[in-house]
Protein backbone atom coordinates (compact mmCIF):
# COMPACT_ATOMS: atom_id res chain seq x y z
CA UNK A 1 0.00 0.00 0.00
CA UNK A 2 2.91 2.47 0.88
CA UNK A 3 4.40 1.76 -2.35
CA UNK A 4 1.34 2.33 -4.18
CA UNK A 5 0.53 5.36 -2.49
CA UNK A 6 4.11 6.78 -3.64
CA UNK A 7 4.08 5.63 -6.67
CA UNK A 8 0.62 7.69 -6.77
CA UNK A 9 2.21 10.89 -5.65
CA UNK A 10 4.61 10.41 -8.45
CA UNK A 11 2.21 10.51 -10.67
CA UNK A 12 0.32 13.24 -9.61
CA UNK A 13 3.80 15.67 -9.68
CA UNK A 14 4.13 14.81 -13.01
CA UNK A 15 0.67 15.30 -14.12
CA UNK A 16 0.65 18.97 -12.32
CA UNK A 17 3.85 19.46 -14.12
CA UNK A 18 2.02 18.99 -17.72
CA UNK A 19 -1.12 20.37 -16.24
CA UNK A 20 1.20 23.49 -15.63
CA UNK A 21 3.14 23.57 -18.53
CA UNK A 22 -0.22 23.63 -20.47
CA UNK A 23 -1.31 26.35 -18.16
CA UNK A 24 1.67 28.38 -18.52
CA UNK A 25 1.68 27.77 -22.31
CA UNK A 26 -1.82 29.21 -23.13
CA UNK A 27 -0.95 32.94 -23.53
CA UNK A 28 1.39 31.58 -26.59
CA UNK A 29 -0.98 29.64 -27.86
CA UNK A 30 -3.16 32.87 -28.63
CA UNK A 31 -3.10 34.01 -32.38
CA UNK A 32 -2.01 37.53 -32.38
CA UNK A 33 -0.04 39.47 -29.73
CA UNK A 34 -1.49 38.53 -26.44
CA UNK A 35 -0.18 41.67 -24.65
CA UNK A 36 -2.11 43.59 -27.41
CA UNK A 37 -5.39 41.66 -27.21
CA UNK A 38 -5.19 41.92 -23.22
CA UNK A 39 -5.02 45.55 -23.76
CA UNK A 40 -7.89 45.15 -26.11
CA UNK A 41 -10.90 47.56 -24.98
CA UNK A 42 -8.55 50.10 -23.76
CA UNK A 43 -9.06 52.90 -26.77
CA UNK A 44 -4.90 54.65 -25.08
CA UNK A 45 -2.74 51.78 -26.64
CA UNK A 46 0.65 53.27 -26.45
CA UNK A 47 3.64 51.44 -27.43
CA UNK A 48 4.87 52.13 -24.29
CA UNK A 49 2.46 50.45 -22.16
CA UNK A 50 2.29 47.55 -24.48
CA UNK A 51 5.93 47.58 -23.41
CA UNK A 52 4.86 48.20 -19.98
CA UNK A 53 2.59 45.20 -19.81
CA UNK A 54 4.77 43.08 -21.99
CA UNK A 55 7.76 43.80 -19.00
CA UNK A 56 5.14 43.57 -16.51
CA UNK A 57 4.20 40.03 -17.23
CA UNK A 58 7.81 38.87 -17.81
CA UNK A 59 6.43 38.20 -21.54
CA UNK A 60 10.61 39.81 -22.99
CA UNK A 61 12.31 37.13 -20.70
CA UNK A 62 13.42 33.79 -22.42
CA UNK A 63 10.51 31.06 -22.10
CA UNK A 64 12.34 29.16 -20.41
CA UNK A 65 13.08 31.33 -17.32
CA UNK A 66 9.61 32.88 -17.66
CA UNK A 67 7.92 29.67 -16.94
CA UNK A 68 10.43 29.00 -13.71
CA UNK A 69 10.02 32.13 -12.91
CA UNK A 70 5.81 31.67 -12.75
CA UNK A 71 6.16 28.08 -11.83
CA UNK A 72 8.18 29.44 -8.67
CA UNK A 73 5.92 32.72 -8.22
CA UNK A 74 3.12 29.98 -8.28
CA UNK A 75 4.44 27.74 -5.85
CA UNK A 76 4.71 30.45 -3.30
CA UNK A 77 1.09 31.29 -3.77
CA UNK A 78 1.30 34.03 -6.23
CA UNK A 79 -0.55 33.31 -9.18
CA UNK A 80 -0.07 36.92 -10.54
CA UNK A 81 -2.24 39.83 -11.23
CA UNK A 82 -5.98 40.04 -12.20
CA UNK A 83 -5.06 42.85 -15.32
CA UNK A 84 -8.36 44.62 -14.75
CA UNK A 85 -8.73 44.95 -11.12
CA UNK A 86 -5.18 44.96 -10.60
CA UNK A 87 -5.41 42.50 -7.55
CA UNK A 88 -3.68 39.35 -6.71
CA UNK A 89 -5.46 36.36 -8.70
CA UNK A 90 -5.37 34.25 -5.64
CA UNK A 91 -7.41 36.69 -3.80
CA UNK A 92 -10.19 37.05 -6.36
CA UNK A 93 -9.97 33.09 -6.45
CA UNK A 94 -10.70 32.79 -2.64
CA UNK A 95 -12.60 35.53 -2.37
CA UNK A 96 -15.03 33.62 -5.15
CA UNK A 97 -14.31 29.63 -4.00
CA UNK A 98 -16.82 29.46 -1.22
CA UNK A 99 -19.83 29.72 -3.59
CA UNK A 100 -18.81 27.31 -5.76
CA UNK A 101 -17.11 24.98 -2.69
CA UNK A 102 -20.47 25.36 -0.86
CA UNK A 103 -22.84 23.93 -3.79
CA UNK A 104 -20.50 21.71 -5.05
CA UNK A 105 -20.75 20.20 -1.33
CA UNK A 106 -23.61 20.00 -0.99
CA UNK A 107 -24.35 18.64 -4.11
CA UNK A 108 -22.52 15.80 -3.40
CA UNK A 109 -24.30 15.40 -0.08
CA UNK A 110 -27.27 15.42 -1.56
CA UNK A 111 -26.63 13.08 -4.55
CA UNK A 112 -25.13 10.52 -2.03
CA UNK A 113 -28.17 10.53 0.31
CA UNK A 114 -30.50 9.92 -2.49
CA UNK A 115 -28.77 7.94 -4.03
CA UNK A 116 -28.08 4.62 -1.38
CA UNK A 117 -31.71 4.27 -0.85
CA UNK A 118 -32.52 4.40 -4.23
CA UNK A 119 -30.24 2.00 -5.71
CA UNK A 120 -31.09 -0.19 -2.83
CA UNK A 121 -34.70 0.12 -3.06
CA UNK A 122 -34.48 -0.33 -6.82
CA UNK A 123 -32.15 -3.52 -6.64
CA UNK A 124 -34.28 -5.18 -3.92
CA UNK A 125 -37.76 -4.71 -5.94
CA UNK A 126 -35.88 -5.71 -9.27
CA UNK A 127 -38.63 -5.83 -11.99
CA UNK A 128 -40.79 -4.19 -9.96
CA UNK A 129 -43.12 -0.82 -11.12
CA UNK A 130 -40.74 1.25 -8.74
CA UNK A 131 -37.62 -0.01 -10.04
CA UNK A 132 -38.97 0.47 -13.62
CA UNK A 133 -39.60 4.30 -12.25
CA UNK A 134 -36.36 4.66 -10.76
CA UNK A 135 -34.02 2.59 -13.97
CA UNK A 136 -35.98 5.44 -16.24
CA UNK A 137 -35.48 8.13 -13.98
CA UNK A 138 -31.98 7.64 -14.08
CA UNK A 139 -31.43 7.17 -17.50
CA UNK A 140 -33.02 10.54 -18.61
CA UNK A 141 -31.32 12.18 -15.36
CA UNK A 142 -27.86 11.27 -17.23
CA UNK A 143 -28.46 13.37 -20.11
CA UNK A 144 -30.15 16.08 -18.12
CA UNK A 145 -29.23 19.63 -18.96
CA UNK A 146 -29.00 21.05 -15.79
CA UNK A 147 -28.34 24.08 -17.26
CA UNK A 148 -32.14 23.89 -18.50
CA UNK A 149 -33.78 22.43 -15.31
CA UNK A 150 -32.28 25.53 -13.51
CA UNK A 151 -34.02 27.79 -15.64
CA UNK A 152 -37.19 25.84 -15.10
CA UNK A 153 -36.75 26.12 -11.38
CA UNK A 154 -36.75 29.77 -11.98
CA UNK A 155 -39.23 29.96 -13.91
CA UNK A 156 -41.38 27.78 -11.23
CA UNK A 157 -40.69 29.44 -8.59
CA UNK A 158 -40.99 33.20 -9.58
CA UNK A 159 -44.54 32.20 -10.44
CA UNK A 160 -45.79 30.01 -7.79
CA UNK A 161 -43.29 31.42 -4.63
CA UNK A 162 -42.61 34.71 -5.80
CA UNK A 163 -40.93 35.54 -2.34
CA UNK A 164 -38.50 32.99 -2.58
CA UNK A 165 -34.75 33.87 -2.83
CA UNK A 166 -33.87 31.68 -5.65
CA UNK A 167 -31.09 34.33 -6.95
CA UNK A 168 -28.35 35.51 -5.82
CA UNK A 169 -25.52 34.46 -2.76
CA UNK A 170 -24.98 35.21 1.07
CA UNK A 171 -22.08 33.68 3.18
CA UNK A 172 -23.60 31.34 5.46
CA UNK A 173 -22.10 32.90 8.35
CA UNK A 174 -24.09 36.27 8.08
CA UNK A 175 -27.40 34.64 6.95
CA UNK A 176 -27.66 31.02 7.61
CA UNK A 177 -31.28 30.65 6.20
CA UNK A 178 -30.82 32.93 3.26
CA UNK A 179 -27.97 30.97 2.14
CA UNK A 180 -29.76 28.13 2.48
CA UNK A 181 -32.31 28.71 0.51
CA UNK A 182 -30.14 30.46 -2.36
CA UNK A 183 -28.26 27.05 -2.32
CA UNK A 184 -31.46 24.69 -2.59
CA UNK A 185 -32.18 25.12 -6.17
CA UNK A 186 -29.45 25.31 -8.06
CA UNK A 187 -27.72 22.57 -5.65
CA UNK A 188 -31.17 20.41 -6.73
CA UNK A 189 -30.65 21.24 -10.13
CA UNK A 190 -26.58 20.34 -10.50
CA UNK A 191 -27.11 16.82 -8.38
CA UNK A 192 -29.94 15.47 -10.33
CA UNK A 193 -27.36 13.89 -13.14
CA UNK A 194 -25.20 12.49 -10.10
CA UNK A 195 -28.16 11.06 -8.20
CA UNK A 196 -28.83 9.34 -11.29
CA UNK A 197 -25.37 8.10 -12.07
CA UNK A 198 -24.58 7.06 -8.38
CA UNK A 199 -27.99 5.06 -8.36
CA UNK A 200 -27.64 3.33 -11.50
CA UNK A 201 -23.78 2.04 -10.77
CA UNK A 202 -25.43 0.84 -7.21
CA UNK A 203 -28.36 -0.60 -8.51
CA UNK A 204 -26.29 -2.56 -10.99
CA UNK A 205 -23.45 -3.67 -8.51
CA UNK A 206 -25.85 -4.24 -5.91
CA UNK A 207 -27.60 -7.13 -8.35
CA UNK A 208 -24.52 -8.38 -9.42
CA UNK A 209 -23.27 -8.69 -5.60
CA UNK A 210 -26.76 -10.28 -4.68
CA UNK A 211 -26.38 -13.49 -6.94
CA UNK A 212 -22.51 -14.32 -5.72
CA UNK A 213 -22.41 -17.24 -3.50
CA UNK A 214 -21.23 -15.96 -1.03
CA UNK A 215 -24.90 -14.02 -0.65
CA UNK A 216 -26.21 -17.61 -1.42
CA UNK A 217 -23.90 -18.71 1.62
CA UNK A 218 -25.38 -15.99 3.78
CA UNK A 219 -29.02 -16.87 3.40
CA UNK A 220 -28.54 -20.60 3.32
CA UNK A 221 -27.07 -20.68 6.62
CA UNK A 222 -30.40 -19.07 7.93
CA UNK A 223 -29.45 -15.06 7.61
CA UNK A 224 -32.52 -12.27 8.01
CA UNK A 225 -32.56 -10.56 4.61
CA UNK A 226 -31.67 -7.45 6.38
CA UNK A 227 -28.34 -8.27 7.72
CA UNK A 228 -27.42 -10.22 4.07
CA UNK A 229 -27.83 -6.89 2.48
CA UNK A 230 -26.73 -4.03 5.13
CA UNK A 231 -23.57 -6.50 6.31
CA UNK A 232 -22.60 -8.59 3.53
CA UNK A 233 -24.03 -7.98 0.10
CA UNK A 234 -23.75 -3.29 0.43
CA UNK A 235 -20.35 -3.03 1.47
CA UNK A 236 -18.91 -4.70 -1.62
CA UNK A 237 -21.79 -3.22 -3.83
CA UNK A 238 -20.57 0.33 -2.41
CA UNK A 239 -17.22 -0.09 -4.36
CA UNK A 240 -17.79 0.10 -7.65
CA UNK A 241 -19.73 3.71 -6.39
CA UNK A 242 -16.47 5.20 -4.72
CA UNK A 243 -15.02 4.30 -8.00
CA UNK A 244 -16.63 6.67 -10.05
CA UNK A 245 -17.22 9.29 -7.58
CA UNK A 246 -14.11 10.77 -8.83
CA UNK A 247 -15.17 11.03 -12.29
CA UNK A 248 -18.63 11.95 -11.38
CA UNK A 249 -17.02 15.18 -9.78
CA UNK A 250 -15.87 16.48 -12.92
CA UNK A 251 -19.20 16.12 -14.12
CA UNK A 252 -20.24 17.56 -11.16
CA UNK A 253 -18.20 20.38 -11.35
CA UNK A 254 -18.87 21.58 -14.85
CA UNK A 255 -22.41 22.01 -13.98
CA UNK A 256 -21.45 24.35 -11.10
CA UNK A 257 -20.06 26.13 -13.47
CA UNK A 258 -22.91 26.38 -15.74
CA UNK A 259 -25.45 26.99 -13.07
CA UNK A 260 -23.72 29.65 -11.73
CA UNK A 261 -24.60 31.54 -14.30
CA UNK A 262 -28.45 30.31 -14.33
CA UNK A 263 -28.73 31.67 -10.10
CA UNK A 264 -26.27 34.95 -10.67
CA UNK A 265 -23.99 33.26 -7.96
CA UNK A 266 -21.05 34.99 -7.55
CA UNK A 267 -18.35 31.78 -7.75
CA UNK A 268 -15.72 30.60 -9.86
CA UNK A 269 -17.80 29.86 -12.57
CA UNK A 270 -18.90 33.68 -12.91
CA UNK A 271 -15.01 34.94 -12.51
CA UNK A 272 -13.79 32.84 -15.29
CA UNK A 273 -16.47 33.64 -17.81
CA UNK A 274 -16.14 37.36 -16.63
CA UNK A 275 -12.79 36.69 -17.15
CA UNK A 276 -12.73 35.60 -20.40
CA UNK A 277 -14.89 38.55 -21.69
CA UNK A 278 -12.65 40.35 -20.62
CA UNK A 279 -9.50 38.84 -21.89
CA UNK A 280 -7.94 38.39 -18.40
CA UNK A 281 -5.80 35.69 -19.06
CA UNK A 282 -3.38 35.82 -15.85
CA UNK A 283 -6.92 35.26 -13.86
CA UNK A 284 -7.79 32.73 -16.78
CA UNK A 285 -4.77 30.91 -16.05
CA UNK A 286 -4.97 31.31 -12.51
CA UNK A 287 -8.63 30.02 -12.58
CA UNK A 288 -7.97 26.80 -14.47
CA UNK A 289 -4.57 26.38 -12.42
CA UNK A 290 -5.95 26.18 -9.20
CA UNK A 291 -9.41 24.02 -10.10
CA UNK A 292 -7.48 21.58 -12.21
CA UNK A 293 -4.87 20.68 -8.94
CA UNK A 294 -7.68 20.66 -6.78
CA UNK A 295 -9.70 18.35 -9.29
CA UNK A 296 -6.84 16.09 -9.59
CA UNK A 297 -5.62 15.81 -5.53
CA UNK A 298 -9.48 15.27 -4.89
CA UNK A 299 -9.51 12.26 -7.49
CA UNK A 300 -6.30 10.72 -6.13
CA UNK A 301 -7.49 10.43 -2.53
CA UNK A 302 -10.78 8.97 -4.34
CA UNK A 303 -8.63 6.35 -5.64
CA UNK A 304 -6.77 6.23 -2.27
CA UNK A 305 -9.89 5.77 -0.80
CA UNK A 306 -11.01 3.06 -3.01
CA UNK A 307 -7.34 0.82 -2.45
CA UNK A 308 -7.88 1.36 1.32
CA UNK A 309 -11.38 0.38 1.44
CA UNK A 310 -10.94 -2.72 -1.39
CA UNK A 311 -8.50 -4.57 -0.49
CA UNK A 312 -7.92 -6.67 -3.37
CA UNK A 313 -6.87 -3.91 -5.48
CA UNK A 314 -3.80 -5.31 -7.16
CA UNK A 315 -1.36 -2.33 -6.73
CA UNK A 316 0.30 -2.98 -10.42
CA UNK B 1 -22.34 -5.38 -44.41
CA UNK B 2 -24.19 -8.33 -43.22
CA UNK B 3 -22.73 -7.50 -39.45
CA UNK B 4 -24.38 -4.43 -39.78
CA UNK B 5 -27.77 -6.42 -40.64
CA UNK B 6 -27.21 -8.75 -37.53
CA UNK B 7 -26.62 -6.01 -35.71
CA UNK B 8 -30.22 -3.87 -36.32
CA UNK B 9 -32.19 -7.59 -36.41
CA UNK B 10 -30.60 -7.78 -32.41
CA UNK B 11 -31.40 -3.95 -31.46
CA UNK B 12 -34.81 -4.96 -32.64
CA UNK B 13 -34.72 -7.04 -29.31
CA UNK B 14 -33.37 -4.54 -27.24
CA UNK B 15 -35.94 -1.89 -26.66
CA UNK B 16 -33.67 0.83 -24.72
CA UNK B 17 -31.32 1.17 -27.42
CA UNK B 18 -34.28 0.67 -30.16
CA UNK B 19 -35.46 3.88 -28.59
CA UNK B 20 -32.43 5.50 -28.50
CA UNK B 21 -31.60 4.44 -32.50
CA UNK B 22 -35.17 6.33 -33.05
CA UNK B 23 -34.68 9.39 -30.90
CA UNK B 24 -31.17 10.01 -32.76
CA UNK B 25 -32.24 8.95 -36.08
CA UNK B 26 -35.26 11.85 -35.77
CA UNK B 27 -32.58 13.98 -34.49
CA UNK B 28 -30.38 13.87 -36.84
CA UNK B 29 -33.15 13.55 -39.46
CA UNK B 30 -34.00 17.10 -38.54
CA UNK B 31 -30.28 18.58 -38.61
CA UNK B 32 -29.86 16.87 -42.17
CA UNK B 33 -33.14 17.99 -43.31
CA UNK B 34 -34.03 21.26 -41.23
CA UNK B 35 -34.50 23.71 -44.53
CA UNK B 36 -36.52 20.95 -46.52
CA UNK B 37 -38.65 20.35 -42.92
CA UNK B 38 -39.73 23.93 -42.62
CA UNK B 39 -40.03 26.62 -45.15
CA UNK B 40 -39.92 29.43 -42.03
CA UNK B 41 -36.98 31.35 -41.83
CA UNK B 42 -35.03 31.10 -38.48
CA UNK B 43 -34.09 34.69 -38.44
CA UNK B 44 -37.57 36.70 -40.04
CA UNK B 45 -38.76 38.41 -37.24
CA UNK B 46 -42.28 39.50 -36.76
CA UNK B 47 -42.81 42.38 -34.15
CA UNK B 48 -46.74 41.43 -34.73
CA UNK B 49 -46.24 37.70 -33.87
CA UNK B 50 -44.13 37.77 -30.60
CA UNK B 51 -44.30 35.58 -27.60
CA UNK B 52 -47.06 33.43 -28.95
CA UNK B 53 -47.76 30.02 -27.50
CA UNK B 54 -48.10 26.72 -29.72
CA UNK B 55 -50.59 27.32 -32.35
CA UNK B 56 -51.23 25.81 -35.70
CA UNK B 57 -49.39 28.51 -37.48
CA UNK B 58 -46.32 28.03 -35.18
CA UNK B 59 -46.45 24.81 -33.53
CA UNK B 60 -43.63 25.62 -30.73
CA UNK B 61 -44.63 29.11 -30.71
CA UNK B 62 -42.39 32.17 -31.23
CA UNK B 63 -40.22 34.07 -29.14
CA UNK B 64 -39.67 38.20 -28.46
CA UNK B 65 -38.90 38.66 -31.89
CA UNK B 66 -41.24 36.84 -33.23
CA UNK B 67 -39.31 34.20 -34.66
CA UNK B 68 -40.68 30.78 -35.20
CA UNK B 69 -39.16 28.22 -32.57
CA UNK B 70 -39.60 25.37 -34.17
CA UNK B 71 -37.23 26.30 -37.33
CA UNK B 72 -35.37 27.60 -34.75
CA UNK B 73 -34.88 24.38 -33.02
CA UNK B 74 -34.71 22.51 -36.40
CA UNK B 75 -31.48 24.88 -37.24
CA UNK B 76 -30.64 24.82 -33.86
CA UNK B 77 -29.92 21.06 -34.10
CA UNK B 78 -27.92 22.08 -37.44
CA UNK B 79 -25.55 23.84 -35.22
CA UNK B 80 -25.67 21.99 -32.59
CA UNK B 81 -24.67 18.05 -34.26
CA UNK B 82 -22.36 19.86 -36.80
CA UNK B 83 -20.21 21.13 -34.12
CA UNK B 84 -20.88 17.43 -31.97
CA UNK B 85 -20.18 14.98 -34.94
CA UNK B 86 -16.89 17.66 -35.77
CA UNK B 87 -16.03 17.27 -31.72
CA UNK B 88 -16.03 13.56 -31.90
CA UNK B 89 -14.71 12.64 -35.37
CA UNK B 90 -11.92 14.61 -34.38
CA UNK B 91 -11.60 12.91 -31.03
CA UNK B 92 -11.91 9.99 -32.22
CA UNK B 93 -9.49 9.81 -35.34
CA UNK B 94 -7.21 11.57 -33.42
CA UNK B 95 -7.44 9.59 -30.40
CA UNK B 96 -7.48 6.66 -31.99
CA UNK B 97 -4.67 7.29 -34.35
CA UNK B 98 -2.33 8.40 -30.64
CA UNK B 99 -3.70 5.11 -29.05
CA UNK B 100 -2.37 2.83 -31.78
CA UNK B 101 0.27 4.94 -31.73
CA UNK B 102 1.51 4.43 -28.40
CA UNK B 103 0.44 0.69 -28.66
CA UNK B 104 2.42 -0.41 -31.35
CA UNK B 105 5.91 1.71 -30.99
CA UNK B 106 5.77 1.65 -27.13
CA UNK B 107 8.45 2.56 -25.37
CA UNK B 108 9.41 6.12 -24.72
CA UNK B 109 7.02 7.22 -27.20
CA UNK B 110 4.25 5.25 -25.70
CA UNK B 111 5.17 6.81 -22.24
CA UNK B 112 5.17 10.32 -23.77
CA UNK B 113 2.25 10.20 -25.36
CA UNK B 114 0.15 8.85 -22.80
CA UNK B 115 1.53 10.88 -20.26
CA UNK B 116 0.38 13.58 -22.17
CA UNK B 117 -3.13 12.09 -22.70
CA UNK B 118 -3.08 11.57 -18.62
CA UNK B 119 -2.51 15.72 -18.48
CA UNK B 120 -5.40 16.40 -21.14
CA UNK B 121 -7.77 14.24 -18.87
CA UNK B 122 -6.64 15.81 -15.57
CA UNK B 123 -8.76 19.00 -16.25
CA UNK B 124 -12.28 18.80 -15.87
CA UNK B 125 -14.13 18.91 -18.98
CA UNK B 126 -15.79 21.72 -18.91
CA UNK B 127 -12.77 23.98 -17.85
CA UNK B 128 -10.28 22.54 -20.66
CA UNK B 129 -13.55 23.09 -23.22
CA UNK B 130 -13.29 26.99 -21.53
CA UNK B 131 -9.97 27.25 -21.83
CA UNK B 132 -9.05 26.55 -25.10
CA UNK B 133 -11.66 28.78 -26.33
CA UNK B 134 -9.94 31.26 -23.95
CA UNK B 135 -7.30 30.89 -26.37
CA UNK B 136 -9.08 30.62 -29.44
CA UNK B 137 -11.96 33.29 -29.32
CA UNK B 138 -15.62 32.30 -29.52
CA UNK B 139 -17.28 30.28 -32.30
CA UNK B 140 -18.95 27.01 -33.51
CA UNK B 141 -15.84 25.60 -35.56
CA UNK B 142 -13.79 26.47 -32.36
CA UNK B 143 -16.23 24.91 -30.00
CA UNK B 144 -16.00 21.93 -32.31
CA UNK B 145 -12.47 21.80 -31.95
CA UNK B 146 -12.38 22.66 -28.14
CA UNK B 147 -14.63 19.66 -27.67
CA UNK B 148 -12.61 17.48 -29.78
CA UNK B 149 -9.45 18.33 -27.94
CA UNK B 150 -10.98 17.26 -24.23
CA UNK B 151 -11.98 14.08 -25.44
CA UNK B 152 -9.10 12.79 -27.43
CA UNK B 153 -7.63 11.04 -24.80
CA UNK B 154 -10.54 9.28 -23.62
CA UNK B 155 -10.14 7.81 -27.47
CA UNK B 156 -6.53 6.92 -26.84
CA UNK B 157 -6.67 5.19 -23.48
CA UNK B 158 -9.34 3.32 -25.13
CA UNK B 159 -7.76 2.41 -28.31
CA UNK B 160 -4.41 1.45 -26.50
CA UNK B 161 -5.89 -1.19 -23.94
CA UNK B 162 -7.00 -3.60 -26.66
CA UNK B 163 -4.40 -2.78 -28.96
CA UNK B 164 -1.62 -4.06 -26.84
CA UNK B 165 -3.27 -7.22 -26.25
CA UNK B 166 -4.32 -7.58 -29.82
CA UNK B 167 -0.99 -7.10 -30.85
CA UNK B 168 -0.02 -10.10 -28.49
CA UNK B 169 -1.62 -12.80 -30.43
CA UNK B 170 -0.38 -15.32 -32.69
CA UNK B 171 -2.07 -14.19 -35.68
CA UNK B 172 0.01 -10.85 -35.58
CA UNK B 173 3.31 -12.80 -35.13
CA UNK B 174 2.09 -14.46 -38.15
CA UNK B 175 1.34 -11.75 -40.40
CA UNK B 176 4.63 -10.20 -39.00
CA UNK B 177 6.20 -13.27 -39.56
CA UNK B 178 5.30 -12.89 -43.29
CA UNK B 179 6.43 -9.63 -44.23
CA UNK B 180 3.18 -7.87 -43.11
CA UNK B 181 4.08 -3.78 -42.77
CA UNK B 182 3.78 -1.83 -39.56
CA UNK B 183 0.82 0.27 -41.17
CA UNK B 184 -0.85 -3.04 -42.71
CA UNK B 185 -0.60 -4.56 -39.18
CA UNK B 186 -2.45 -1.59 -37.53
CA UNK B 187 -4.88 -1.03 -39.96
CA UNK B 188 -5.55 -4.48 -41.14
CA UNK B 189 -5.40 -7.02 -37.98
CA UNK B 190 -5.70 -4.78 -35.00
CA UNK B 191 -8.06 -1.73 -35.58
CA UNK B 192 -11.05 -4.19 -36.78
CA UNK B 193 -10.65 -5.90 -33.03
CA UNK B 194 -10.61 -3.11 -31.50
CA UNK B 195 -13.25 -1.13 -33.27
CA UNK B 196 -17.02 -2.19 -31.10
CA UNK B 197 -15.47 -0.06 -28.05
CA UNK B 198 -14.31 2.72 -29.62
CA UNK B 199 -17.86 2.93 -31.40
CA UNK B 200 -19.52 2.71 -28.62
CA UNK B 201 -17.50 5.25 -27.20
CA UNK B 202 -18.07 7.43 -30.05
CA UNK B 203 -22.00 7.17 -29.95
CA UNK B 204 -21.96 8.09 -26.20
CA UNK B 205 -19.74 11.02 -26.35
CA UNK B 206 -21.87 12.15 -29.05
CA UNK B 207 -24.21 12.21 -26.51
CA UNK B 208 -22.47 14.06 -23.78
CA UNK B 209 -20.52 16.65 -26.62
CA UNK B 210 -24.41 17.81 -27.45
CA UNK B 211 -25.00 18.91 -23.86
CA UNK B 212 -21.72 20.41 -23.74
CA UNK B 213 -21.95 22.58 -26.62
CA UNK B 214 -25.15 23.58 -24.98
CA UNK B 215 -23.18 24.46 -21.82
CA UNK B 216 -21.23 26.26 -23.72
CA UNK B 217 -23.65 28.28 -26.07
CA UNK B 218 -25.47 29.01 -23.01
CA UNK B 219 -21.73 30.27 -21.32
CA UNK B 220 -21.85 32.68 -24.68
CA UNK B 221 -18.64 31.24 -25.77
CA UNK B 222 -19.84 28.88 -28.28
CA UNK B 223 -21.83 29.29 -31.26
CA UNK B 224 -22.75 33.19 -31.84
CA UNK B 225 -25.66 35.11 -32.07
CA UNK B 226 -27.89 35.11 -35.17
CA UNK B 227 -27.18 31.92 -36.26
CA UNK B 228 -29.57 29.71 -34.14
CA UNK B 229 -28.21 27.25 -31.73
CA UNK B 230 -29.97 25.60 -28.57
CA UNK B 231 -28.07 26.45 -25.73
CA UNK B 232 -28.24 30.27 -27.25
CA UNK B 233 -31.91 30.06 -27.22
CA UNK B 234 -32.20 28.87 -23.86
CA UNK B 235 -29.65 31.59 -22.82
CA UNK B 236 -31.44 34.09 -24.19
CA UNK B 237 -35.11 33.21 -23.67
CA UNK B 238 -34.60 33.60 -19.83
CA UNK B 239 -35.26 37.56 -20.63
CA UNK B 240 -38.15 37.18 -21.30
CA UNK B 241 -39.71 33.70 -19.85
CA UNK B 242 -42.46 35.44 -17.25
CA UNK B 243 -44.01 36.88 -20.40
CA UNK B 244 -43.34 33.77 -22.57
CA UNK B 245 -41.89 30.04 -21.26
CA UNK B 246 -42.39 28.47 -24.65
CA UNK B 247 -38.74 29.19 -25.72
CA UNK B 248 -37.21 28.13 -22.32
CA UNK B 249 -39.17 24.69 -22.39
CA UNK B 250 -38.77 23.79 -26.10
CA UNK B 251 -35.06 24.47 -26.36
CA UNK B 252 -34.36 22.71 -23.19
CA UNK B 253 -36.34 19.66 -24.17
CA UNK B 254 -34.47 19.48 -28.01
CA UNK B 255 -31.42 19.35 -26.28
CA UNK B 256 -32.72 16.86 -23.64
CA UNK B 257 -34.61 14.10 -26.26
CA UNK B 258 -30.96 14.80 -28.63
CA UNK B 259 -28.30 13.97 -25.76
CA UNK B 260 -30.91 11.24 -24.53
CA UNK B 261 -31.11 9.47 -27.68
CA UNK B 262 -27.49 9.42 -28.36
CA UNK B 263 -26.99 7.96 -24.70
CA UNK B 264 -29.89 5.35 -25.10
CA UNK B 265 -28.60 4.49 -28.92
CA UNK B 266 -25.04 3.96 -27.30
CA UNK B 267 -25.94 1.91 -24.52
CA UNK B 268 -27.99 -0.67 -26.24
CA UNK B 269 -24.84 0.08 -28.67
CA UNK B 270 -22.40 -1.83 -25.54
CA UNK B 271 -24.78 -4.35 -24.82
CA UNK B 272 -25.54 -5.60 -27.98
CA UNK B 273 -21.90 -5.39 -29.27
CA UNK B 274 -19.85 -6.35 -25.82
CA UNK B 275 -21.63 -8.45 -23.16
CA UNK B 276 -19.23 -8.56 -20.98
CA UNK B 277 -19.64 -4.20 -20.27
CA UNK B 278 -23.51 -5.27 -20.03
CA UNK B 279 -25.18 -2.77 -17.01
CA UNK B 280 -21.44 -1.76 -16.68
CA UNK B 281 -21.54 2.23 -16.49
CA UNK B 282 -18.63 4.05 -17.48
Amino acid sequence: MIGYVARRLVDLVFVLLGVSVLVFLMVRFIPGDAVEIMLGANTDITPDRVAALRHGLGLDLPIHVQYWNWLTGVLHGDLGTSIWTGRPVADEILARAPATLEITLLALALALVLALPLGVVSARARGSAGDLVVRLLSIVGLTLPTFWVGVLMLLVFSLYLPGWPAIGYVPFATQPLGNLARMALPVVAVSLPMIAGLTRILRSSLLEVLGSDYVRTARSKGLAERPVLYKHALRNALIPVVTVIGVQLGYLLSGVVVIEQVFAIPGIGRLIIGAINQRNYPLIQGIVLVITAVFVVVNLLVDLAYAWIDPRVEYE
Amino acid sequence: MANVGRFFVRLRHNRVGLLGFVLATLVLGAALLGPWLTQVDPLRQNVLARFQGPSLGHLLGTDNFGRDTLARILYGYRTSIAVSFGAVALSTLLGSTIGLLAAYLGGWIDRLLMRLMDVLLAFPIILLAIAVLAVLGPGGTNTALAIGVVYTPIFARLARGPALTVLSWDYVAAARAVGASGGRIVLRHVLPNILAPILVQTTLSLSTAILVEASLSFLGLGTQPPTPSLGLMLSQSRDYMLISPWVSIFSGLAILLASLGFNLFGDGMRDLLDPTLRGRDV
